[in-house]
């Protein structure tokens, strides 16, 4: 499927600030399942800084404006020919050992209701007791927006049993590290189904690491597995460690805080 | 009872030759002017401003640590076999680090546990494939070594991140020499003051693929409320670099600038003092207010170099450490010239068991900790604290080691009642860059107290002066 993207970010400082520096993890990854035809990040008055793959194969690209400024687009643009490959990350050059990612975080730790969720599932092997696992998170968060925030952890989303991509990615992480199965979190996009259901352009998705296999994405918010409508963009421990953009602005106070405006549109075009 | 070695007079009281010369200094000098001499010391320390603060005791954080007159000699022989063990240690760390960050050759030949560096908190994701420049993670390695006998030394740890104490090793020469020169014509000792020349020169050799010219090198310290911002201060200045705080750093485009008078300057190499969570809030603790944001995409995309590098730290590890000498032998196919201390892992069961069953015997620490805190010392604590011991390992076994007590040599050392010994260690401070060099040397710290065989200066140790002999 031939899939573009156009995503917008406006950040806007009521009293101007001194500097902006930012951190992308904004480029399609390389594997099987998706090629970019075209892709532009542009970061406006911005200098590009140091760009690197880092050890989990992402694209890593710095960014910094010099201010004063009182607004900054981040506009990324692009094409990518994508393929179903049932979720698994195939063709993907990576450096960090899947074991590195059963180290709990803040937004992933374990709490009771976590155990108890996963208390009773088992399988005949990893791939099975990763869908059931799957499955178990998307029965339990029901997709509601609004309900939670960015620092909404995986144990306060399950008490909730309501919120978005996120936090049915963090669940599902925090659930796979009680089997011991290495899990991380994965930021992308995904494109509108024809039917025009609600959906996260801006989406997440958790992949776990499966002997033989490699590892592969499960998107418990859709009970199903990546395929050619999802582009992937980077991956972490966390939402904030797979973030796209991370930035700082310097000269921010608590009194003039920043507005955050987001318009991302992905939609598979005629080949 | 144990029998401890005296440096200065063996098991078996014959004056050992390092310290021949000693021995006519210490009768030559009266109390009244031992006292003298001591007050001078002191006041001295506190001009230059030494100063430690003590965590977790209260009381003046300026508290001075005390110095120790009494010095604590090596023969050229003995060092030269230390220097050799230091050296080769600092060379198999090194490997290790580039190795669990790149091919991982250690694990899969079933050398280490996977588990022990993939899941280690000081394991870094982030930097992961990266390979600094001339392959050089730890740049300054703090080994920690201990005596129990002639030719009986063992490490007790690494340090591979920002050892502290080197200020002391330099400013305990300086005072020794001003208030005894005749101490400095009548001994050949090795000088130390090239240190931070040495250091400088370390630095600048691991200086980032895009540097042009002469690299320019900062100390990024937290500031002035850091227990070693002495130690900080001192080494810019010693080396004529700035000493600067994170603020005063900057990142625009691919490079790190300084904000001078001059306007800004660009940074090629960065000693840092502070830890890998404080130092980019954009990759690690976005709370930080004392790192730089960005840095961390200069620093792999090769446009600065931070020494010691992030991620350092797995192999200084408590738990890692047991792995050394394995690692001495697969990456050097050398045997380990220093030993290291027997370990038992609490996380390994049978271990555990062995550990709770010898509890009274044993020194136990915690995998993470430092500076003396969080230890048990068996034989010298009482039931009640060996009780309390038992409780928190069964708790979190993963958390701790244990190793025996060991007989810790002992060197005269001045105290009320005149020389007595006191228990010590060393530490000396390894430096590698495109090359590997070792001040002979190290900071000497004492446990002051009758008995004690704990030298962490929070816990009551001191520090000496330490002489190595030309030969």
């Amino acid at each position: 499927m031939r899939l573009t993207v156009d995503h917008v970010t406006t950040y806007r400082y009521s009293q101007p600030v001194r500097s902006v520096v930012q951190s992308h993890r904004l480029t399609p990854s390389v594997h099987e399942g998706q090629k970019s035809l075209d892709w532009d990040v542009l970061v406006s008055d911005g200098v590009p800084g140091g760009s690197y793959r880092d050890g989990a194969g992402d694209r890593v690209q710095g960014w910094t404006v010099a201010g004063p400024v009182t607004a900054i687009t981040v506009s990324v643009r692009g094409t990518v020919e994508t393929e179903d490959t049932s979720g698994v990350l195939r063709g993907y050059r990576e450096s960090v050992a899947p074991g590195a990612y059963l180290r709990e975080t803040e937004a992933t730790a374990l709490g009771a209701g976590l155990r108890d969720l996963v208390a009773g599932i088992a399988a005949a092997d990893r791939l099975e007791l990763a869908h059931a696992l799957a499955d178990a998170v998307a029965g339990a968060i029901a997709y509601r927006p609004g309900v939670t925030h960015a620092h909404t952890t995986a144990a306060e989303a399950l008490t909730l049993g309501e919120g978005v991509c996120q936090d049915h990615a963090h669940v599902l992480i925090a659930c796979a590290r009680v089997h011991a199965i290495p899990a991380r979190y994965v930021s992308g996009y995904l494109s509108a189904t024809e039917d025009g259901a609600p959906h996260e352009a801006a989406h997440a998705w958790a992949e776990l690491h499966v002997p033989g296999l490699g590892w592969v994405g499960f998107d418990a918010a859709n009970r199903c597995c990546p395929d050619d409508r999802y582009i992937r963009l980077g991956s972490g421990s966390d939402a904030r460690a797979a973030a796209p953009i991370r930035g700082i602005a310097r000269g921010l106070t608590s009194a003039a805080p920043e507005a955050l405006d987001v318009v991302v549109a992905v939609l598979a075009s005629e080949q | 009872m144990t029998t401890y070695f005296n440096e200065m007079t063996g098991t078996g009281g014959d004056l050992r030759l390092p310290y021949a010369r000693l021995q006519d200094w210490v009768q030559s000098m009266p109390v009244e002017l031992r006292t003298l001499k001591q007050a001078e010391a002191e006041a001295l320390f506190r001009r230059i401003g030494i100063t430690f603060a003590v965590y977790g005791e209260g009381g003046d954080p300026d508290r001075l640590i005390p110095f120790d007159m009494f010095p604590r000699v090596f023969a050229a022989a003995e060092w030269a076999r230390l220097e050799k063990g230091i050296k080769q240690r600092a060379r198999a760390l090194n490997a290790f680090l580039v190795d669990v960050y790149g091919r991982g050759e250690i694990i899969r030949a079933g050398r280490i546990p996977a588990r022990l560096i993939h899941e280690n908190e000081a394991y870094e994701k982030e930097v992961a494939g990266f390979v600094p420049p001339k392959g050089v993670y730890s740049h300054i390695v703090g080994i920690d070594i201990v005596r129990t006998g002639p030719e009986e030394f063992f490490v007790l740890e690494d340090n591979c991140r920002t050892p502290s104490g080197v200020s002391y090793m330099l400013e305990n020469r300086e005072i020794m020499m001003r208030m005894f020169p005749a101490l400095f014509r009548e001994n050949r000792i090795e000088p130390v003051d090239n240190y931070s020349e040495a250091l400088r020169r370390t630095l600048a050799s691991v200086a980032p693929a895009k540097c042009r010219g002469e690299p320019n090198i900062v100390i990024l310290t937290p500031g002035h409320f850091n227990s070693a911002y002495y130690e900080h201060s001192l080494l810019a200045d010693l080396m004529g670099v700035d000493l600067v705080e994170g603020q005063d750093l900057f990142v625009e485009g691919e490079f790190v600038y300084a904000r001078t008078t001059e306007g800004p300057k660009r940074v090629d190499v960065i000693y840092r003092r502070i830890d890998d969570d404080y130092l980019d809030p954009l990759c690690f603790r976005p709370d930080s207010m004392v790192g730089v944001p960005g840095l961390m995409d200069v620093y792999r995309s090769g446009g600065v170099s931070i020494c010691s590098a992030p991620g350092a730290g797995v192999a200084d590890d408590k738990a890692v450490y047991t792995y050394v000498p394995e690692m001495v032998r697969f990456y050097l196919g050398e045997e380990p010239i220093l030993n290291n201390v027997p370990t038992w892992q609490c996380g390994k069961p049978d271990d555990c068991g062995y550990v709770l069953a010898n509890l009274a015997d044993l020194v136990v620490k915690e995998v993470h900790g430092s500076g003396g805190y969080g230890m048990l010392v068996g034989p010298k604590a009482s039931a009640a604290e060996v009780e309390a011991f038992r409780l928190k390992i069964a708790a979190d076994p993963d958390n701790y080691i244990a190793q025996p007590t060991l007989a810790l040599s002992t060197v005269p050392t001045f105290v009320e009642e005149g020389v007595a010994p006191r228990h010590v260690d060393l530490r000396p401070y390894c430096l590698v860059g495109e090359r590997i060099e070792l001040v002979p040397g190290g900071l000497t710290r004492v446990a002051l107290k009758e008995g004690s065989l704990v030298v962490n200066s929070s816990q009551g140790g001191g520090v000496k002066d330490t002489w190595v002999l030309a030969e």
